[in-house]
């Protein structure tokens, strides 16, 4: 098992969104977050006096897959994300020891699996 | 350059203007140190000056309004647009916006540019001739029509427009389209004048116009980003603040009566408040049909829509508040009220009109002024002096056929002229912001600033924002429950 954590502009979520749930990973939870990095800050403009920030607002996605469809997840991300620009974001990959589902106390890999319901979601 | 060229040019005129001598002003102190100002002139001129003011914070509402109805990251850009323009209007409607609209002439007013050199006011401007109120007084109220009209054209380009164009177009709109259309309309022109239309304070003359001037500048400015999906199917763009959008409705509605009663033009025959009924009647109707329009097609009591129908049901009962009867007030605001959400949806289908202003102003407005030839009581066509009854009086449908001719001539002649000014701003200045600018916002990119600071900028890069007190001294916790003796029964 292993966590996807990105980091990723605004417009590009929707589009990873669509994407991993037709491939079957419905399964993500994302916050909005600041921080910075190579991409300069917004200089902001009140009235005469200036001031900048230089934390800048991103997508935090993160979802936790089998180890055999980090490469598909991954690769979706990329895809997507991908403006060419600084500021376009990373990707990290790390390692889950455990794994369980609250409603039936399953753990291990298969709790990461999507629901027959989802799939049907994905089909329409 | 071509603005810095013409704002030189007006400014050039505006001082030679202050250079010469108001005649009327100057008639009406020498009158009143005389002893013989008529005391009518008082009376009706305070009235046209509060309704003026009563229609001048109508901008806050068109403010709230749009501000309720856009995202966060667009608020702060309409503050400044609504101040821009209604500043420009000011000016060229004096300059020339007034004597274009309410001079004498069958075409276009020719009488009384910079509200000087008109000779006796009462002649000069005899379509507003029927009350003595002073012409300054006269002019206040009709300018702020005319800045009513240009605030509707931007409700459809929120979010997406160049700043540039407001000031390029409301040019334009405050000296010819508006003043021209109008002029026709409610100015002592040909459509009043020579075929008695009926527009008592102008579903078509203010509403439709700026309707007008929406669509000509959607169909060249296109949707939001995102508004439509791949397939073409419309998604749900929520404004981020539904109170400011109430208060902006209920800040209208009380201008309302400024705009439909002051168009009057004086106290002195009583008339005003009854126009005051009317007006309220029918956007008391226009909110409930609204509501339950809505309701019956989503089953939802739908917040927007019982604020948009108030304002569709007082666009239609402008051009009808001074020639009908209170019953016919319910009944033109509750047509109007349905209207309302069925316009909203099926426009929305194709085109992104952000605050529902081709339905409330536009499609209500044509409602509004055909509903005269409906409706019109044949002793106050008689009163105000243009046209005759209505259909359901006379049993002709000639004064309803007058009204579609006015709307057909009004919306043909001001999207046209609308049309072809957007189209030259879009092929040379540019209509619309980059696609980078529209994602982060015109607040930030078009104003460098931030509307809502707080909600853009993290509390730790502004400077003196502690997120709480510390915690170490004793402070009493608020959360900490608190013993109540119990008194004894």
């Amino acid at each position: 098992m292993k966590k996807i954590e990105a980091f990723i502009r605004h417009e590009s979520f929707e589009p990873i969104r669509m994407e991993l749930l037709a491939l079957g990973f419905p399964s993500l939870t994302i916050s909005e977050v600041k921080g910075s990095g190579r991409q300069k800050g917004v200089t902001e403009r009140y009235r005469g006096a200036e001031l900048t920030n230089y934390l800048r607002p991103k997508v935090k996605l993160e979802c936790v897959v089998a180890t055999s469809d980090v490469e598909t997840v991954v690769a979706t991300i990329l895809k997507h994300a991908r403006s060419g620009s600084i500021g376009d974001g990373k990707v990290f990959v790390m390692a889950v020891e455990e794994a369980y589902r609250i409603r039936t106390g399953e753990s291990g890999e298969e709790t990461l699996q999507a629901h027959p319901e989802a799939a049907v979601e994905v089909a329409r | 350059m071509t603005l810095r060229r013409l704002s030189g040019g007006l400014a050039c005129a505006a001082a030679l203007a202050l250079l010469l001598p108001a005649a009327a002003s100057a008639d009406t102190l020498d009158a009143a140190v005389n002893g013989a100002l008529p005391e009518s002139v008082a009376i009706n001129s305070i009235w046209v000056v509060v309704a003026a003011l009563l229609v001048i914070f109508m901008q806050a509402g068109f403010a709230f309004l749009e501000i309720g109805f856009s995202r966060g990251k667009n608020a702060g850009t309409v503050v400044a647009k609504i101040l821009t323009n209604f500043s420009i209007a000011a000016l060229l409607y004096w300059a020339v916006g007034f004597a274009f609209a309410f001079g004498n002439g069958d075409l276009i007013g020719s009488s009384g540019f910079f509200l000087i050199n008109y000779g006796d006011p009462q002649e000069a401007f005899a379509v507003m001739g029927l009350s003595d109120a002073t012409i300054e007084s006269k002019w206040l109220f009709q300018f702020s029509f005319c800045a009513v009209s240009l605030a509707i054209v931007w409700g459809t380009t929120l979010e997406r427009i160049k700043f540039g164009v407001y000031v390029i177009y409301a040019v334009v709109f405050a000296a010819l389209i508006y003043p021209i259309g109008s002029h026709w309309v409610f100015g002592g022109g040909w459509l009043q004048n020579n075929l008695g239309m009926q527009d008592f304070a102008g579903s078509t003359a203010v509403h439709l116009i700026g309707a007008t001037g929406a669509l000509a500048v959607l169909l060249l400015l296109g949707p939001r980003r995102g508004k439509f999906d791949g397939d073409g199917k419309p998604r749900a763009i929520p404004g981020h603040n539904m109170p400011l959008f109430g208060l902006g409705v209920l800040i209208l509605w009380l201008g309302w009566f400024g705009f439909n009663s002051g168009s009057t033009l004086g106290a002195l025959d009583g008339r005003f408040p009854e126009v005051a009924m009317v007006t309220l009647l029918a956007a008391g109707s226009g909110v409930l049909f609204s509501i339950l329009t809505a309701y019956w097609k989503t089953r939802a009591i739908d917040i927007g829509m019982a604020g948009n129908g108030a304002i569709g049901a007082l666009v239609g009962i402008t051009a009808g508040s001074g020639y009908v009867e209170p019953w016919a007030g319910v009944i033109i605001g509750a047509i109007a009220g349905t209207i309302v959400p069925l316009g909203v949806y099926a426009i929305d289908k194709r085109i992104d009109d952000p605050v529902g202003a081709l339905t409330a102003h536009g499609l209500c407005g044509i409602w509004g002024t055909l509903a005269c030839g409906l409706f019109t009581s044949p002793r106050l066509a008689e009163y105000n002096g243009f046209g005759e009854g209505g259909l359901v009086y006379t049993g002709s449908f000639g004064q309803l056929g007058t009204q579609a001719l006015g709307v057909v001539v009004v919306f043909a002649f001001v999207f046209t002229l609308s049309f072809v000014t957007f189209f030259i701003i879009k092929k040379t200045y540019g209509l619309r912001v980059s696609e980078e600018e529209e994602e982060a916002g015109l607040d930030i990119t078009e104003h460098g600033m931030y509307g809502y600071p707080e909600q853009f900028i993290p509390a730790p890069e502004l400077i003196g924002y502690a997120t709480a007190p510390h915690g170490s001294r004793d402070i009493p916790s608020p959360a900490r429950p608190v013993q109540r003796e119990v008194a004894a029964s």
